[in-house]
């Protein structure tokens, strides 16, 4: 070691203090996740898998998952391309930024408000209906099945395709479009020697990440897959626990589910490669091929018909929302309770999913200098991947392990939190980690000729850098928490109702007025907590 | 005929007004140096259409080109750092420059291989940019620049990043370049050896105009204006 005894004996203590908080959130994550496998796996020695293959109707949901994945990847992936594109030919016209805005809103919206807004506009009574209706065209326009799940998956994942395609497309040095104006290239130009060998770079992962999503997607299939034609593996799972009691059923859907998902991550890991860029110089140039009057035009037309699809249903949500049942609303002690519950779980479960996230970025920081946590990394890797695989197979496990106390509310609400923090890690902990290494990349060495180090350094140095990272990463699993129907459908019980759960209830029983007032309040907390948690964590950063 | 005339020409750049006159004689090598921000690359950009003026004329070759899109001036320029595409060969950067859709004729082909060989990069044409060095990046940028024709060759610090050595066999190959197909060249460059090497006249650019122009000799003969001065004992220590 350098420098001095003292500042040794500091930075020992400081690491293993990290260290052991690594540990800790490590072997809390491997004992859930671990214990729950585990128990899928004991109670499956007696399955057959064979006969569970041989089952027609199992076979049919696996082709069915499978086919509306593809689908809405195809779809997802398909429009969200020339969308990506012609918001990064045209890198300012009036009300770009709130186009972003927009897109960026699915991301915060709870899944089952998103669904009502589709339903409210696609429905049977809907805009959509009533509008067709008026002039006089043929207005059966039936929702539920394929169509529906479509129209939701591509809700969701349009925005993200952009929003991951979009930097790609300005990541191009402003150099390449000066180059491309000087070398007279046309559209077609630009897009053969500049555009697709990057879309070749990033399309592929992009399509893997909004398949599996689809692949795994619950509240969806389950509100508007409207019957066992339509039903994906995952509800399959949730049906064969919650109504059909078959647990043996449950158990073997579960481990298939896990199987697929990951075979599909580890096709998508074999995929990964990482994208050649010259370094990054932030210079905007205009971008030669977007004059055209046509090229704009089609530009305009699919941006905004983009923009309605994303910002319709929400729209709706509140548009309804506002003009009709806000007083009941206020008046409601069901949804003043259920809204308590919901935020209380959420609060819970962000604050859990930040420690677990902390501990383990904390201990991913010293990553390079010792070999051994390689593989706890690759562990922990291994175990987030199979998270996004399947969070009803994670339930079943969970109910395995707990079924003696299942019914116990305390073991409900505590499983429902835990479930939570650990759906939300696989997207809090990105953000935080590449944060804290970067921090300690960049500032250890001089930390330590300093000797600025343990509460000092988390004080003066960390804090300030991380501040923003940590409230990014506490708002989005707080969002995602509020917005969750896995879990609580899972281990809720009547007297557990949250705001999630109610809705979905209340869409079932076709009670919409109260559902919309629902839906409103949801959406409202949802954003509303997520811009009050990052904006006030955020708020000093940019000193 | 001049190669590139700068008649009152003004462009605003944030805050910075600034006003341009510049004559540059067809065939000669002139020199742009100046302190940071002083606008050389501005003046560049404006000749080579990246930059449209406020006002005032701009004449490449005794043609009125303002307003005119890049790739129909009479220009071609090179830059600081990504000229090429990083994921295309060294071959296919340079044949960019015949056609921009890379369909090639028969006979472009050994046209490509010729400018390759002209700028010392014989054998290199299958190599991506990251594969050879960043002169090589650069003498590849010089080959498209051959290929495409163009009267006026603009280079905007392409060679910042190399060593002295290099630097000064990069100028010697564009000077060679110049004098075998008559090429009229500028040249930005933070370094005034660089000027004082392979320069026939030096523009000093300074808060957005041109300040002086002459002779290299002249330029750097003492006793110097006192801007130069200043100038060249920041930069010279």
């Amino acid at each position: 070691m350098d420098g001095g005894l003292s500042l040794t004996r500091m930075r020992a203590s400081s690491l293993s203090g990290a260290l052991i908080a690594g540990i800790a959130a490590n072997a809390a994550i491997i004992l859930l996740i671990g214990g729950s496998l585990a128990a899928l796996l004991l109670s499956a020695t007696d399955i057959d898998l064979g006969s569970v293959l041989a089952d027609s109707y199992i076979r049919h949901v696996i082709g069915f998952t499978v086919w509306q994945a593809s689908l809405s990847t195809l779809l997802s992936v398909g429009l969200g391309v020339p969308v990506a594109r012609a918001l990064a030919r045209h890198p300012s016209f009036p009300g770009r930024d709130l186009l972003r805005a927009i897109f960026a809103l699915p991301f915060l919206t709870p899944v089952i408000v998103a669904i009502f807004g589709v339903v409210a506009i696609y429905g049977v009574g809907g805009w959509l209906n009533r509008g067709l209706a008026f002039l006089d065209l043929p207005h059966g326009f039936y929702l539920y099945g394929l169509k529906g799940i479509l129209i939701a998956h591509v809700f969701f994942n349009l925005p993200l395709v952009v929003t991951l395609l979009l930097p790609r497309f300005e990541a191009v040095p402003a150099d390449s479009w000066r180059l491309a104006a000087q070398l007279g290239m046309g559209s077609w130009a630009v897009f053969r020697v500049i555009e697709l060998p990057l879309l070749r770079e990033a399309v592929p992962n992009i399509s893997l990440l909004v398949f599996l999503l689809c692949f795994v997607s619950f509240a969806v299939v389950l509100a508007l897959g409207g019957g066992p034609a339509a039903t994906t593996l995952e509800v399959a799972i949730y049906q064969a626990l919650r109504f059909d009691f078959d647990l043996g059923r449950a158990v073997s859907l579960a481990l298939l589910q896990l199987a697929i998902g990951a075979i599909l991550v580890g096709v998508s890991r074999a995929f990964e490669r990482p994208m050649q860029l010259m370094p990054k110089l932030r210079l905007t140039a205009p971008r030669p091929d977007a004059t055209g009057p046509v090229g704009r035009a089609i530009d305009i037309a699919i941006l905004v018909i983009a923009g309605l699809f994303v910002a319709l249903p929400l729209l709706t949500v509140i548009i309804e929302g506002a003009i009709g049942p806000i007083r009941w609303m206020l008046s409601s002690k069901l949804l003043q309770h259920s809204a308590l519950r919901s935020l209380m779980i959420a609060s819970l479960a962000s604050l859990l999913c930040l420690c677990l996230a902390l501990a383990l970025a904390a201990s991913n920081r010293h990553r390079p200098r010792r070999r051994k946590n390689r593989w706890v990394a690759g562990l922990q890797a291994a175990s987030i991947g199979g998270l996004i695989v399947s969070p009803l197979a994670l339930g079943t496990g969970l109910f395995l392990l707990f079924r003696p106390v299942v019914d116990q509310p305390w073991v409900g609400y505590a499983l429902v939190i835990a479930m939570n923090a650990i759906m939300a890690l696989p997207f809090g902990l990105p953000a935080l980690s590449q944060a804290m290494f970067d921090a300690a990349s960049e500032d250890d060495r001089l930390c330590a000729t300093l000797g600025i180090s343990g509460w000092s350094r988390m004080r003066l140095i960390d804090w300030p850098k991380l501040r923003k990272p940590i409230g990014l990463c506490l708002g989005l699993a707080f969002s995602l928490a509020l917005g969750d129907l896995s879990a609580i459908a899972l281990f809720g019980r009547d007297d557990m109702a949250t705001l999630p759960l109610l809705l979905y209830q209340q869409m079932g029983a076709y009670r919409m007025a109260e559902a919309n007032a629902t839906a409103v309040l949801l959406l409202i907390l949802s954003f509303l907590s997520f811009g009050a948690i990052t904006g006030i964590m955020g708020r000093h950063a940019r000193r | 005929m001049l190669a590139v005339e700068f008649n009152a020409v003004t462009f605003r750049y944030e805050d910075m007004l600034m006003r341009f006159d510049l004559a540059v004689e067809v065939g000669e090598c002139m020199a742009l140096i100046g302190p940071s921000g002083a606008g050389k690359s501005t003046l560049l950009n404006l000749i080579a259409g990246f930059e449209e003026p406020l006002s005032g004329r701009i004449k490449l070759l005794g043609v009125d080109v303002t307003g005119w899109p890049p790739a129909r001036r009479p220009v071609t320029m090179v830059f600081q750092d990504h000229n090429l595409f990083a994921h295309l060969t060294l071959f296919d950067n340079v044949a960019l420059g015949i056609d921009p859709g890379l369909r090639l004729k028969k006979e472009d082909s050994a046209r490509v291989e010729a400018a390759l060989a002209e700028v010392g990069l014989v054998d290199l044409g299958h190599r991506k940019p990251e594969q050879v060095s960043g002169g090589e990046r650069q003498r590849a940028a010089l080959a498209r620049s051959l290929v495409r024709n163009r009267p006026l060759l603009l280079l905007d610090e392409p060679f910042a990043a190399l060593g002295p050595k290099l630097r000064r066999e990069m100028i010697d190959l564009v000077n060679a370049l110049r004098r075998a197909r008559g090429l009229t060249v500028l040249f930005v460059s933070h370094q005034p050896e660089d000027a004082r090497h392979g320069a026939d006249r030096v523009a000093f650019i300074q808060a957005g105009q041109v300040r002086r122009v002459a002779p290299t000799a002249d330029f750097f003969a003492e006793p110097r204006p006192d801007d130069v001065a200043a100038y060249l004992g920041e930069a010279e220590g």
